[in-house]
């Protein structure tokens, strides 16, 4: 196991350096110059030589990529093109925002859908499987940012039990923060949950007809017992390897419901850094978003090897 | 081995109901049909028959997995028929299962130890140390070793798993253990070992057996007595010997015959003896009269009419079929099917 993890983070470097490349080549290709949005329309020549010299920009693009790459090396990431913050900062000041949105609709995802998959497949073709059934097609169906907008509409504005909009931090008051983030989380992790319920239905079916189940039933285990130990870490098995994916996409989703709630998150610094072309910005958000995704990749591995001995290596 | 019963099954019935689509209304279908049995304790009991006949509808109510629909099934003081699948734990530990392919009946997730020490850790009070002990102690009564505990089922082979089943079922000290098809999943080499490990235990712990196959020739090696089961009704029941020597039932014959011959002169005899059956609609369910009659080479206008009763047989035990019946009824047997 210790020696997945490893391999797994040794993966990781080739990876971000293929990630920065890929981004400071796509970022040099816009047509649009960064300089002309800095020093606006009514900006001379001698100013736009000015900025541009500033911000490094005058130098060839390998250049300035290998400049770049032996700061962000030591953990700086540059300074961004506009207001002249770190990046780094900026990213670190965002990050538990975003993932605050994403560790809630995950765990929002993984309770509802786990309990409807389980519930519906207990009772194969009863009202609670059907509705299970229905309540999936319906949260796969419905686009996230309106879903938000209707939570907002009904628990914020017209019960007043949620705030509409903003963020609290978990450090300055947790039953605020837990106030603040339950709804975008809701928003956000319905979808998955509903994915996830599928997934947990079908293999839950599956795994209720084998005979390891009849086998623990016969021995007189307790219901719970049969169905929670025997049945549900064995459905959870495929479930793992799409949690996973899953999670990226509740990752890529919170950049979206960040905007309907008006929360500062990195999906809001990730539009600002586009629409401005902040170079430095831009490929700090993308690496940090690339661990993320790998670091729950590796995460979920690990899951997976622990419910399931025959993925271990030997 | 006493003459009371360990368990003894009065007039069974087990049905299913087919759901329909929409979740109600659906047909009925009669798995088990009125079947009666016997086991004592110690003893050995082989129900054989081919698949879809009930027998495993029969395990499965003994074990309380299904519901019974109608009959008892008294199982010391207690009727389990009556308990539906509700079964207290003193009743649940003293009948276990060994089940059919043991590449599903393990649990994959579970080390050797957590599935020998299960029932144990559920039924008894024993600490984690007193189980180890005793999931060692099982192994060895299973020929594996201590050094086994730690791994997963999927590092053995199929008979080594079905030795972990049955160190599993052995934990408890059950009265009755439930094998259905134990060895049928199983290359025919292992077949023996398993066989021979399970008629061993028995004669060491006292166990009795409900041995359910589909190979009478391998029942037939262990069992004291033999039920042969066809299309949810026991036809023939008898001591071991007696039904496999001298088979009264047609369909006992039947099945008999389909076990190959090592002689080919021998096979060829037979075959060439063997009358051809009407080959009709086995599948069909004969809602009054004997269920064999469509395949039955001795059929006679009678076995439509009325499910033929239990006649003694000579040597032991009973026959459902009318050829045993004391008088014929003028009819000969084979002109009318």
């Amino acid at each position: 196991m210790l020696k997945l993890i490893v391999q797994r983070l040794l993966a990781l470097v080739p990876l971000l350096f293929i990630v920065s490349v890929l981004t400071f080549s796509f970022t040099s290709l816009l047509p649009s110059d960064p300089v002309d949005l800095i020093i606006g329309d009514a900006g001379t020549q001698e100013q736009y030589e000015m900025v541009r010299h500033r911000l490094g920009l005058d130098e060839p693009v390998h250049l300035r990529y290998l400049q770049w790459l032996g700061r962000a090396v030591q953990g700086d990431l540059g300074t961004s093109f506009f207001n002249s913050v770190s990046v780094t900062g900026a990213v670190m000041q965002r990050l538990p925002v975003t993932l605050s949105l994403t560790v809630m609709s995950a765990i929002i995802a993984i309770v509802i859908g786990v309990a409807a998959g389980v519930a519906a497949a207990l009772r194969p073709r009863s009202w609670i499987d059907r509705f299970a059934t229905l309540g999936a097609t319906f949260g796969q169906a419905v686009p996230n940012f309106w879903f938000g907008l209707i939570l907002v509409a009904i628990f914020a504005v017209n019960l007043r039990w949620f705030p509409a909009t903003g963020f609290t931090p978990l450090t300055q008051s947790p039953w605020e923060w837990l106030r603040s983030v339950i709804l975008p989380s809701i928003a956000l992790g319905t979808s998955s949950s509903a994915a996830i319920a599928r997934q947990v239905r079908s293999a839950m079916v599956g795994v209720l007809q084998q005979d390891y189940i009849r086998a623990a039933r016969a021995q007189g285990l307790p219901f719970r017992r049969v169905i929670f130990r025997h049945a549900l870490t064995n459905a959870m098995v495929p479930v793992v390897a799409v949690l996973s994916f899953q999670i990226t996409v509740l990752l890529g989703g919170a950049l979206i419901v960040e905007q309907v709630f008006a929360i500062n998150g990195l999906g809001t610094l990730a539009i600002g850094a586009v629409r401005q072309q902040d170079i430095p910005m831009l490929q700090g958000l993308v690496l940090v978003m690339v661990a993320l995704v790998v670091a729950v990749q590796l995460a979920t591995d690990v899951i997976y090897g622990l419910i399931n001995p025959k993925a271990r290596p030997s | 081995m006493t003459d009371k019963p360990l368990l003894e099954i009065t007039d069974l019935d087990v049905t299913y109901r087919d759901r329909s689509l929409l979740g109600f209304g659906g047909r009925t279908f009669h798995a088990v049909k009125g079947a009666n049995l016997v086991i004592r304790a110690g003893e050995t009991l082989g129900l054989v028959g081919e698949s879809g006949s009930g027998k495993s509808s029969i395990a499965n109510t003994v074990l309380g997995l299904v519901p019974a629909s109608g009959g008892s099934i008294r199982f010391g003081d207690v009727d389990l028929a009556a308990m539906k699948t509700r079964y207290p734990p003193a009743v649940r530990s003293r009948i276990q299962a060994v089940f059919q392919d043991p590449y599903s009946s393990l649990n994959a997730s579970m080390t050797v130890e957590a599935i020998v020490t299960e029932p144990l850790r559920v039924h008894t009070a024993m600490n984690r140390a007193e189980r180890r002990d005793r999931a060692v102690e099982l192994l060895k009564l299973v020929s594996l070793s201590e050094e086994h505990l730690t791994r997963h089922p999927h590092q053995f082979s199929g008979g080594q798993r079905q030795r972990i089943a049955i160190a599993s079922a052995l934990a408890l000290q059950p009265k009755l253990i439930v094998l259905d098809e134990p060895v049928s999943a199983l290359d025919v080499s292992t077949q023996n070992q398993i066989i021979n490990l399970l008629y061993e235990r028995r004669e060491e712990l006292g166990i009795a057996y409900l041995l359910i196959a589909h190979d009478l020739a391998l029942v037939h090696h262990i069992s004291d007595r033999i039920a042969v089961m066809y299309l949810g009704h026991i036809v023939e029941e008898g001591p071991s010997d007696r039904v496999y020597r001298a088979p009264a039932h047609p369909y006992t014959k039947a099945l008999l015959d389909a076990v190959p011959l090592l002689d080919p002169a021998a096979q060829r005899r037979r075959r060439a003896a063997r009358k051809i059956a009407p080959a009709q609609d086995a599948t069909r369910v004969a809602e009054t009269g004997c269920p064999y009659r469509n395949r039955c080479p001795s059929a006679m206008a009678r076995c439509a009419q009325h499910m033929p009763p239990a006649y003694p047989v000579e040597g032991g035990g009973t026959a459902s079929c009318f050829l045993l019946a004391p008088d014929t009824g003028g009819e000969t047997p084979g002109e009318a099917a």
